[in-house]
């Protein structure tokens, strides 16, 4: 059977950068960092005080009081980027199927903070059980697809995918696969995480997961720069619509680019640790690559995972070493998390959305905070070190990895007809 | 009225999100105030965490207007 070509036609974000995709956009290009000291909680005892929280979020601008207490914080987010997206793609009562509109959102984590609260509460009584009813439709991750398709009334394929921090790839990829398979037309894919929680950073902080630089949060992710020290938690949310070529041009829907394929493999290796050749990472690459059926001279851009962990960063240059030989050296890489910090399930929704706008602006989005060459990696890469470069971006690449040893890429194209 | 009515439709304001007006002894929390099945249940909790007070199942399902809540609570309230 022939497969159907998918294109994006619609964008929401809200990231440490912005609010909306805009902001956001013209946050990647300025080198803007997103981390500053924590406020959801009081952590004064956490080897870690800082993170990229969204700023000036009121639930109250998007929700009534009520409906905003029932969902948790990574609901809320992924209703605020559906909206951007769907308004953004003009999908209106009539230009689509609603049979065949899907919802397939990626989250890492789900309702860490209504988990957390619920737990508490539990533990300070006198073991009577009061958990509040709305306790389990607020934490488990896929009730974000549920609202999504309540709020629109979007009746096709509704799922999350839970892969760490590869979630909201594998979102994309389902959704992009659904959509050439001929079985929807339409699908809101994307991710959001809210885990700037006690639970959240005091969980990483354990595994040693995060940067501890706390008297310079906005110099803490730092990737591939000597002194990285590991990553800073991120919150928030991206909204890509995946659509049918054929389906988009018949209803005349602006179209940002063409969604050509993508890749999937596991480490097989260790829990939280990267495999140290970058095996997983290597072999993502290839079959992203395979699937998209182009060369690896074609990739202008790669939108790496380059989390500013010791360990991660070196085996991902490898990886884009072996898979791309010579080109390597050709193309632009950057880690949007310098920025961003790390969304976990939602990093693959808004580092695709950096890649689909590199792809657009012709422009690659900065690595910042870099102040010293690390020898681990090969000076001859181009990380796209502390300033955004102008350059023709025909295609990008977005990897994606998470804790379990789970690898995602993307890649995205301009569209030719 | 009663601080116990008082404090009910507190509550009532606060977990439905309606107007003050809207909360008359008649009104159903379902019908009237845009309860579901979830919102009731919470309501019935909040009630028993406010007046210290356990109501079972067969008697939860008898309040389902801002009147009948007060009257129960009232005879029940510790």
């Amino acid at each position: 059977m022939e497969l159907k070509r998918v294109v994006v036609t619609g964008l929401g974000a809200l990231t440490p950068l912005g609010n909306t995709v805009a902001e956001y956009w013209n946050g990647l290009v300025n080198g803007v960092s997103g981390a500053a000291p924590i406020t959801r909680f009081d952590a004064s005892k956490f080897k870690t005080q800082f993170a990229c929280e969204i700023k000036g979020y009121d639930p109250e601008k998007y929700f009534d009081r009520k409906e905003a207490r029932k969902m948790d914080l990574f609901t809320q987010f992924a209703l605020v980027v559906a909206e951007e997206a769907v308004q953004d793609a003009n999908l209106i009562e009539g230009n689509y199927d609603p049979d065949r509109v899907g919802v397939i959102w990626g989250s890492g984590i789900g309702g860490l903070r209504t988990f957390q609260e619920e737990c508490v509460n539990f533990a300070n009584g006198d073991g009577t059980p009061r958990f509040n009813p709305f306790f389990i439709p607020k934490m488990i991750a896929d009730i974000s697809a549920g609202q999504i398709s309540i709020k629109y009334g979007f009746r096709g394929p509704n799922f999350v995918t839970v892969s760490a921090c590869a979630s909201a790839t594998n979102a994309l990829l389902d959704a992009f696969n659904y959509i050439r398979l001929g079985i929807a037309d339409v699908i809101v894919s994307g991710g959001s995480e809210a885990a700037v929680t006690e639970a959240g950073i005091g969980g990483f902080n354990a595994l040693k997961a995060l940067s501890e630089r706390n008297d310079s949060p906005e110099t803490a992710s730092r990737p591939f720069d000597k002194d990285r020290d590991g990553f800073v938690l991120g919150e928030g949310a991206g909204a890509i619509i995946l659509e049918e070529y054929e389906h988009a041009k018949a209803r005349g829907a602006k179209i940002y680019a063409e969604i050509l394929g993508g890749g999937m493999s596991a480490d097989a290796y260790h829990i939280t640790a990267p495999h140290p050749e970058g095996l997983g990472a290597l072999n993502v690459m290839k079959n992203a690559l395979r699937d998209a059926n182009i060369k690896p001279e074609e990739v202008d851009y790669i939108n790496v995972h380059g989390t500013s962990t010791p360990l991660g960063d070196v085996s991902e240059a490898k990886a884009i070493e072996t898979v791309f030989g010579d080109h390597a050296y050709k193309l632009n890489i950057s880690s949007t998390k310098s920025m961003t910090g790390h969304l976990l399930g939602a990093a693959g929704a808004i580092e695709a959305i950096a890649s689909i706008l590199a792809i657009q602006n012709n422009v690659v989005p900065p690595t910042i905070n870099h102040f010293t060459d690390d020898e681990s990696f090969n000076p001859d890469l181009n990380f796209t070190f502390n300033k955004a470069q102008e350059r023709e971006v025909k295609v990008a690449l977005s990897n994606t990895f998470g804790f379990g040893g789970h690898n995602t890429s993307v890649i995205f194209r301009q569209l030719n007809d | 009225m009663s601080e116990i009515a008082e404090k009910v439709k507190a509550i009532i304001i606060d977990k439905l999100g309606v107007e003050e007006s809207e909360v008359t002894p008649e009104a159903s929390f379902t019908n009237d105030l845009g309860a579901d099945s979830l919102d009731t249940v919470e309501l019935i909790m909040e009630f028993e965490k406010e007046f210290n007070v356990s109501i079972p199942d067969d008697q939860a399902e008898n309040i389902a207007t801002v009147g009948q809540a007060i009257s129960y609570l009232e005879e029940h309230a510790k």
